[in-house]
């Protein structure tokens, strides 16, 4: 077993499957506070059904996060050790400071929210729930500087064969940084959205299935009732605004991830020009966009740049997307390439530390199927969640929806969208960054050498069995739990506000005022 | 001695100690959710007296390891790398145990809360076995070449310091868990955690002061000698305090001991971090492994505003939620069903 092949497959793993958990506990973090904080200022019930539900799924989600966050603060040193060491001056820093900033204030202040229902004051709860979601939205900004730094190293030199930090603010307004962050944040907003919208559409229309909910001749719906808490008004109320408010948060985080998007592009032309050409499978010097290339395979089993054949391109696109005019060309992977050469040269140096790939040839091409594919996916279904969105929206704009079941299964397949444009957009950016580690900084003042083949990242005394062994059980526990967490998403989706305040089941019988749970026995327990 | 390395070697092993006083007897509660407690309302009492503060408790480990990538990358590199099989039964534990946590009371059937109660109770102990094996190893040392790497094959590590650290952490872990279920539940845990305490506290601590000897023996300092007295001191309080029931001087009895007898093992290994077991030369020192002066000096300031921050609101948090948990306060299970 080759240690490196069997590494990047379990970090590729790893953390695509982490990164399934965070963007809905950021996102839904996020939204979690303005429920409660709506709940807070008007008092309107809905708001807290909201709050206590979301909050249920919010946890599901949270404890998947947080237990596949910790392979990811030890897995550098275990299969990457030499990259560790040589960057960890710079790369470790942002790490640290993720856990004691970030990372105690959502954990301590997430304990005291789930646990502090009518333990803290109403203000204080509210308070402490805010804490919490901003230790999330803070450890994205310190994760994001770490992985900034991989794309495109600044506030380094080059010391002693290592990366050395000599300017801390640098490094933590990395350009790419700075478009990352909000890229990333838009991103996970876009899932919660759609995950308000398919749930919230989901118990609409199961409303409208069990006759509860019916419209008028004009299509308006008429808010009915079972007469238990469980299927109310309050019940209708708080599930319109769920689908209401996830249908604009994902309209918005469609619009926020394109245009961060569009800066992004464009400063990966000049940070990581290889990957964008790469994306673009684009060989020669270019203007257009392509819709679609494709490539003839031959008997050898390996696609060259030259065998690619756009199939439509929208001639000027590249170049307004790469420098905001229509003629500008954007240099190929055929330019690119002997440029990297140059700098960098043609083969590995004979170096015993790259084990048996010492001296090889290096590959400057990522793979193009991967980059190619990874762009076009994250922007379709990032568009098949924006485009699914707004026709909710408009299907539901007079209070309800339709009794319909095909509607109702595409409503649940476009909660998945954004998980998949997340995972393609990262894997279309990490892999897009190979054959590096850290990619050379091409305007390198000052950080000449610091970049890193990922042939010399690994850990050099770790055995393929080693990292075969951790692979498999990672990828065994984690489908695993991915089944779990699934069932139990599901589980409490279909327990609807219930699921979150069992209360409104119990109480069914009794009068509301008259009734006051004792208080000794905890509002919540594990 | 070189200042800034000197200081984050320090609050490396303050980490570490926080660690091990904290998540030590979540730990603990973990493995007693299986050893001790007869029935399920018993188990739910032991897991919801640490459910608000185990996450808090466990970011201590990842700062630890965080603080260590920035401060020592050196360090980092050659211990996780050097002990990648231990390190990653360390991880499937304490994922295992962190999702038990919160998945166990949204199962509906019994056999889902049993296999759930065995993954808190088997994470927890393996959890707290791999970590004491690694501490004990990154004070004894790895086979470590030249460049810092691991020679002689994946189980190179195993020897007895392995198993002993392993013992040493787990025992710490059960007597904290122990502990803690006198200072916050009511009536059985707090009788049997009284007992236990009361009866056989030095054989749970028994490991940890054999470990804790042995290396100061191993590279003998005054200071160290000092502390491991300390720690001794703390021994014999909480030994005291528990046969006359003062439950919360016995827990700080044992805060003593955990604090001064691994505060001693760190400063016995000072200025090593990470000893090569192959030559002396090779061995990792807090200036071989440590960042740039400046790396360091960032991160100081960084810490000395947050750090204090963190542990306020942590010692809240054990203040909102300092009521003393029976089972009378445990409310029905949930669940959920369909609407």
């Amino acid at each position: 077993m080759d240690p490196l092949e069997v590494a990047r497959w379990q970090f590729g793993i790893t953390t695509v499957y982490h990164f399934l958990m965070v963007p809905l506990t950021i996102g839904l973090g996020i939204v979690l506070v303005a429920m409660q904080t709506a709940w807070h200022r008007t008092g309107k019930e809905q708001y807290l059904r909201m709050t206590k539900f979301w909050g249920k799924i919010f946890m599901i989600n949270f404890i998947m996060g947080v237990a596949t966050g910790l392979v990811q603060e030890f897995q550098f040193g275990m299969a990457w050790s030499e990259y560790s060491r040589f960057v960890g001056d710079v790369f470790g820093a942002p790490l640290a400071m993720e856990a004691l900033i970030a990372f105690f204030l959502e954990s301590v202040f997430i304990g005291i929210w789930v646990f502090g229902w009518g333990r803290v004051r109403p203000r204080v709860h509210l308070t402490v729930l805010w804490l919490a979601v901003a230790g999330s939205v803070v450890s994205a900004y310190f994760i994001l500087a770490a992985n900034a730094f991989m794309q495109h190293p600044v506030g380094v030199e080059y010391v002693d064969g290592r990366a050395q930090m000599v300017d801390f603010w640098a490094v933590m307004t990395n350009p790419t940084l700075l478009v990352h962050f909000p890229h990333t944040i838009f991103g996970a907003l876009a899932v919660a959205g759609s995950m308000l919208l398919g749930i919230g559409w989901y118990h609409l229309w199961k409303r409208r299935k069990e006759g509860i909910d019916t419209v008028d001749k004009h299509g308006y719906v008429v808010v009915g009732s079972t007469g238990s808490k469980a299927r109310d008004e309050v019940d209708y109320k708080g599930w319109r605004s769920s689908f209401r408010w996830g249908g604009w948060i994902a309209i918005v985080a469609f619009l926020g991830t394109a245009f961060t998007g569009h800066t992004q592009a464009q400063m990966m032309i000049q940070q990581q020009p290889l990957k964008m050409a790469a994306a673009e499978a684009a060989c020669h010097d270019g203007t257009g966009f392509s819709l679609l290339s494709v490539a003839s395979r031959d008997g050898e089993g390996a696609t060259t740049c030259n065998d690619v054949v756009g199939v439509f391109e929208i001639p000027g696109l590249l170049s307004f997307l790469a420098h905001n005019d229509f003629t500008t060309p954007v240099e190929g992977v055929n330019s690119l390439i002997p440029q990297y050469e140059e700098a960098f040269g043609t083969h590995l140096p004979d170096d015993p530390r790259y084990g048996e790939r010492a001296g090889s040839e290096i590959e400057y091409l990522p793979i193009m199927e991967v980059t190619y594919w990874g762009f076009r996916l994250m922007i379709t279904f990032g568009g098949i969640a924006a485009v699914a969105a707004a026709l909710g929206l408009w299907i539901g704009r007079k209070g309800t929806v339709p009794h319909d079941k095909t509607l109702m299964n595409m409503a649940w397949l476009s909660i998945l969208a954004p998980f998949a444009a997340n995972s393609a957009g990262w894997i279309f950016t990490e892999m897009g960054r190979q054959p590096f580690t850290v990619a050379p900084n091409p305007d390198p003042t000052g950080v000449d050498q610091v970049w890193q083949y990922t042939a010399a990242a690994v850990s050099p005394g770790v055995t393929g069995q080693e990292i075969v062994f951790s692979l498999a059980a990672l990828t065994l526990i984690y489908a695993l739990l991915l089944v779990v967490e699934v069932v139990l998403l599901v589980r409490y989706t279909k327990g609807g506000h219930p699921a979150g305040m069992p209360e409104l089941l119990a109480d069914e019988d009794t009068d509301d005022d008259d009734h006051k749970p004792s208080s000794d026995v905890l509002s919540f327990a594990y | 001695m070189e200042f800034l390395p000197t200081l984050w070697f320090i609050l490396i092993a303050v980490l570490w100690i926080g660690y091990l006083v904290l998540d030590g007897f979540d730990l603990g509660v973990g493995m007693l959710m299986k050893v001790w407690a007869k029935n399920e309302s018993q188990r739910r009492v032991l897991l919801n007296s640490i459910g608000p503060v185990w996450d808090g408790n466990e970011v201590w480990l990842v700062t630890a390891a965080g603080a260590t990538f920035a401060a020592f990358p050196h360090w980092y590199a050659s211990m996780f790398a050097g002990l990648y099989i231990p390190l990653t039964l360390a991880l499937l534990a304490l994922i295992l145990r962190a999702v038990s946590i919160e998945y166990r009371g949204k199962s509906h059937s019994q056999t889902a809360r049993n296999l759930w109660t065995w993954a808190m109770a088997g994470g927890s102990f393996v959890a707290a076995f791999t970590i004491g094996a690694m501490l004990a190893l990154t004070t004894t040392g790895l086979p470590l070449n030249e460049y810092g790497d691991r020679v002689g094959g994946p189980f190179a590590w195993f020897n007895g310091w392995a198993v002993l650290g392993g013992l040493a952490v787990v025992g710490i872990s059960l007597a904290q868990g122990w502990a803690f279920l006198s200072l916050k539940t009511l009536g059985a845990p707090r009788l049997a955690g009284n007992r236990q305490l009361r009866r056989y506290l030095p054989l749970y601590f028994l490991p940890a002061a054999t470990w804790a000897i042995l290396v100061v023996m191993r590279y003998p300092k005054v200071p160290s000698w000092g502390m491991l007295t300390v720690a001794a001191v703390g021994l014999v309080l909480a030994w005291g305090a528990s046969s006359r029931r003062k439950e919360g001087l016995t827990f700080t009895g044992m805060v003593v001991f955990i604090v001064f007898g691994v505060g001693a093992i760190f400063t016995a290994l000072y200025p090593n971090v990470l000893p090569s077991t192959i030559n002396e030369a090779y061995n990792l020192t807090v200036t071989t492994a440590s960042s740039s002066d400046y790396t360091l000096t960032v991160m100081a300031i960084v810490t000395a505003i947050f750090f204090p921050l963190v542990l306020a609101y942590s010692v809240w948090s054990y203040w909102v939620f300092r009521q003393r948990l029976g089972e009378q306060h445990i409310p029905e299970s949930v669940v959920v069903t369909p609407v």
